[in-house]
């Protein structure tokens, strides 16, 4: 028998302790692979845009937020995460009633701006929808581990690994970039030009980074040559992926979530194809 | 574990960079026998990171004979007779900055990362990063981030991750030329064991050769587009070339800078009963304890952060004083460079006070934190670990240019004329200052600070992977500005910079720091004269 048989887990052999690589795994939800929650997100979308009304988006909406304590991200750590979404809500939200397709009472009109019944139930029904999707789409990705999903996207999704490498290392990269930039803006106030040029200063650090991602590109890239990345020949995955019971619980929540909002949109005779 | 060790082979072998004139390597004859240990030395431009990276296979561009400005190749080399590029399992390579070439995020997925690139089965990869962790001593769980790893640690995860595809020769540029001393010996060992362990080739390339003559067989001289002009047994090669090895930049053992020898004698007579050959009681028996020198900045109970919520050192007290030297000490990850930007003026205490005295503040306010940046140039200078974050010009001389300026000088073309001379810039006046060597952008960066003729000026590792001959530029010039009254504060792991430069020592460690010499840097603070850095009532 060899490794790659008894890693794969076929009998003739006493199971290793926990998996082949050492790690513990979580546990829970924070052990789903995060391809998971990436298809149920994807399908939800799907299920979500194919009405637009305020029912279905609202029955999706609360029964995310029900789901939600599961997850037992804290409060601050959900809202600051999820911030950008509650900016675009508002601001979606009111272009819609000024400017989306009148219909019903008419509330007021200046001309360029109409505001009718129909704009704001519209209005309501995007806002939820945007809520809907975006809140599992956030909540979801909050603690996943960039590996993970590469894994993931890897071997079950059989994207290529090229691809999938190369942004993972893009991705850890990320973080030296956001201390280059800190360290630009140091030197500039140091050097006595950062009292005023907001703008100019700003794009020369935006060039000086570019430079320094670049270095930092090249070296990661000769790096990785030298590992044989790149190299031809089948490559090997050393952490086992796996998509059972959880993960398809996960998609199977999320599409749920879905099909029950659109039941109860039909049912309610609200559902608006 | 024992692997067939490799033979590297070099016949008449040169390489021309894409779209440059000039052969970065040229007519290279050298064989590395297999088990054999060689390391290379020569001065900077001599292409030996060129000629590593070429036996790992990993030279960009393809050379195209019939493209002008494409890479040129000339002769031929080869591991166990193949091209490099189609064995590169076999060779293995661990280049000089430990942050650049972390790939994974986590210990163990590092380790797996070449075993995966060549299709080594799942079970037998775990083994390998098992034994291979254990080999360079790196005892982490698998799961480790590699972001908070100490340099030596970082370079150890790469021998491991290198060891892991079971190499017939390693190859290292410049692996120690980042690390504190400690580091050094970490990966210096773990480079034995490696050794040990497989039995394999070696081909390594540094500065301070000191490091590795006990683990080499040969030394290789090269010279720029000389090829190999001496190979022998390190003790010949030494005792032959010795001169020739110090000018080419090369730290020969045995030969490291004199303490003080780049002041200007001491200021001050030494005091009667005092001699000069009385240095046993420490190198500064006989320097009167510098009260005398005024007191530029000083900090009490300082603690300092890396942004808000991340506190560093703590319990911080120092003077920096006119004339003198400071060198901040102390194990890599301490906060050294946090207390460095945070002395500079770039990062506010995150506990106790830090003061400007009298003389330097001159009439604005006492906390350099809250200085503008114009007040800031004025009076502290700071020059980056990194120089190309510093610089915000086009040319060089804009670039010396920016700070005088800035402050409004009359005489900003002679200081530039004048700076570009003494740091021998001259020819390099109108080049982008992205496009000099590391020796150039290094001197550019300090020539960059001295423009505005701050009194105090701070520096983030100086010396760091410089050859000798840029190391003595650095050290000749900080001399001379500390001979001329400004206090010089050196961020550094660099013994012999300590040395040269007579300075005071001040360690840091995981609690407060402690003044090793020159215990006047650590006066209670009654002891200050000047009324300025006096704790308020």
């Amino acid at each position: 028998m060899t490794a790659h048989q008894a890693a794969a887990g076929l009998p003739g052999r006493a199971a290793p302790p926990g998996p082949p690589d050492g790690t513990t795994r979580a546990r829970g939800v924070r052990g789903v692979q995060p391809v998971a929650p990436l298809l149920g997100v994807l399908a939800l979308g799907v299920c979500l845009v194919l009405s637009l009304d305020v029912v279905s988006a609202a029955v999706a909406l609360g029964l995310e937020l029900l789901l939600l304590p599961l997850l037992r991200i804290p409060p601050r750590t959900l809202l600051l995460r999820t911030s950008p979404v509650l900016v675009a809500v508002p601001l979606t939200a009111l272009s819609i009633a000024l400017y989306g397709r009148p219909s019903g009472r008419s509330w007021f009109d200046l001309g360029f701006a109409h505001v009718t019944d129909g704009s704001l139930a519209l209005a309501l029904a995007t806002a939820l929808r945007v809520l809907a999707i975006g809140l599992p789409a956030v909540a979801l990705f909050v603690r996943v581990d960039p590996t993970d999903l590469a894994d993931g996207l890897a071997q079950l999704l059989r994207l290529p690994a090229r691809f999938v490498l190369g942004a993972l290392a893009a991705i850890r990269m990320m973080t030296l970039l956001g201390d280059d930039w800190r360290q630009l803006g140091m030197a500039r106030r140091a050097r006595g030009v950062a009292d005023t040029g907001r703008l100019r200063r700003g794009a020369s650090m935006a060039f000086a980074l570019l430079v320094l991602a670049l270095r930092r590109a090249t070296t990661l890239a000769v790096a990785m040559e030298s590992r044989g990345f790149g190299a031809p020949g089948r490559r090997t995955w050393a952490r086992s992926v796996r998509f059972a019971g959880p993960e398809w619980a996960m998609v199977g929540v999320l599409v749920g979530i879905g099909v029950v909002s659109i039941a109860v949109a039909v049912g309610a005779g609200t559902w608006r194809a | 574990m024992t692997v067939a060790a490799a033979r590297v082979t070099f016949s008449d072998w040169g390489w021309r960079y894409a779209e440059r004139d000039a052969w970065a390597v040229r007519g290279v004859d050298l064989t590395v026998e297999p088990g054999e240990r060689v390391a290379i030395v020569g001065p900077s431009g001599a292409g030996k990171s060129t000629l590593l990276r070429a036996v790992a296979g990993v030279l960009p561009d393809e050379p195209d004979a019939t493209d002008d400005t494409a890479a040129s190749v000339q002769g031929s080399v080869l591991v166990d007779g193949a091209e490099p590029r189609a064995v590169r399992g076999r060779v293995g390579l661990v280049m000089q900055d430990p942050e650049a070439h972390t790939v994974m995020s986590r210990v163990g997925d590092d380790v797996a990362f070449g075993c995966e690139n060549a299709g080594v089965p799942r079970e037998e990869t775990w083994q390998r990063v098992r034994s291979a962790l254990d080999v360079v001593g790196l005892d982490l769980p698998l799961d480790r981030s590699t972001t908070m790893l100490s340099g030596g640690q970082r370079q150890r995860l790469a021998l491991a991750g290198v060891l892991a595809m079971r190499p017939g020769v390693l190859v290292l540029d410049e692996p120690c030329a980042n690390l504190d001393p400690s580091g050094v010996v970490q990966v210096h060992d773990a480079v034995r064991a490696l050794l040990d362990e497989t039995g394999c080739s070696l081909l390594v390339v540094e500065h301070r050769i000191g490091t590795w003559l006990d683990l080499v067989d040969r030394l290789v001289l090269l010279e720029p587009a000389g090829g190999v002009v001496a190979d022998g047994a390190p003790a010949d090669v030494l005792a032959e070339h010795g001169p020739a090895l110090t000018a080419a930049g090369v730290w020969v053992p045995g030969s490291e800078p004199e303490q003080g020898s780049a002041r200007r004698g001491t200021r001050t007579p030494p005091r009667a009963g005092e001699m000069l050959g009385t240095v046993r009681g420490g190198p500064h028996a006989f320097r009167p304890l510098g009260d005398r020198d005024p007191v530029l900045l000083a900090a009490r109970g300082l603690g300092t952060a890396r942004g808000r919520r991340q506190p560093v050192g703590s319990g911080i007290d120092l003077d920096v004083r006119a004339g003198r030297v400071l060198a901040v000490t102390g194990p890599n990850g301490i906060g050294k460079s946090t207390l460095g930007l945070t002395l500079a003026g770039l990062l506010r205490p995150a506990a106790g006070t830090l003061r400007a005295g009298a003389a330097l503040a001159d009439g604005i306010g006492d906390a350099p934190a809250a200085w503008t940046s114009r007040q800031l140039a004025g009076r502290i200078g700071t020059v980056f670990q990194d120089p190309e974050h510093q610089f915000v010009a086009r040319t060089v001389r804009e670039e010396l240019a920016v700070g005088p300026r800035a402050l409004g000088s009359a005489d900003v073309d002679a200081r530039v004329d004048e700076l570009l001379d003494a740091f021998g810039l001259a020819h390099l006046a109108d080049a982008n200052p992205f496009t000099l060597s590391g020796g150039e952008q290094r001197r550019l960066a300090i020539g960059t600070v001295i423009a505005s003729r701050p009194p105090v000026v701070v520096l983030d590792e100086p010396t760091s992977g410089q050859d000798r001959a840029t190391w003595q530029a650095v050290v000749d010039r900080l001399g001379e500005l500390a001979d001329s009254g400004t206090a010089i504060v050196a961020v550094t792991h660099d013994r012999d910079l300590v040395r040269a430069l007579d300075a005071d020592e001040i360690v840091l460690g995981a609690t407060g720091a402690t003044g090793v010499t020159g215990a006047s840097t650590l006066g209670p603070v009654a002891d200050l004269r000047d009324p300025a850095t006096e704790v308020q009532p």
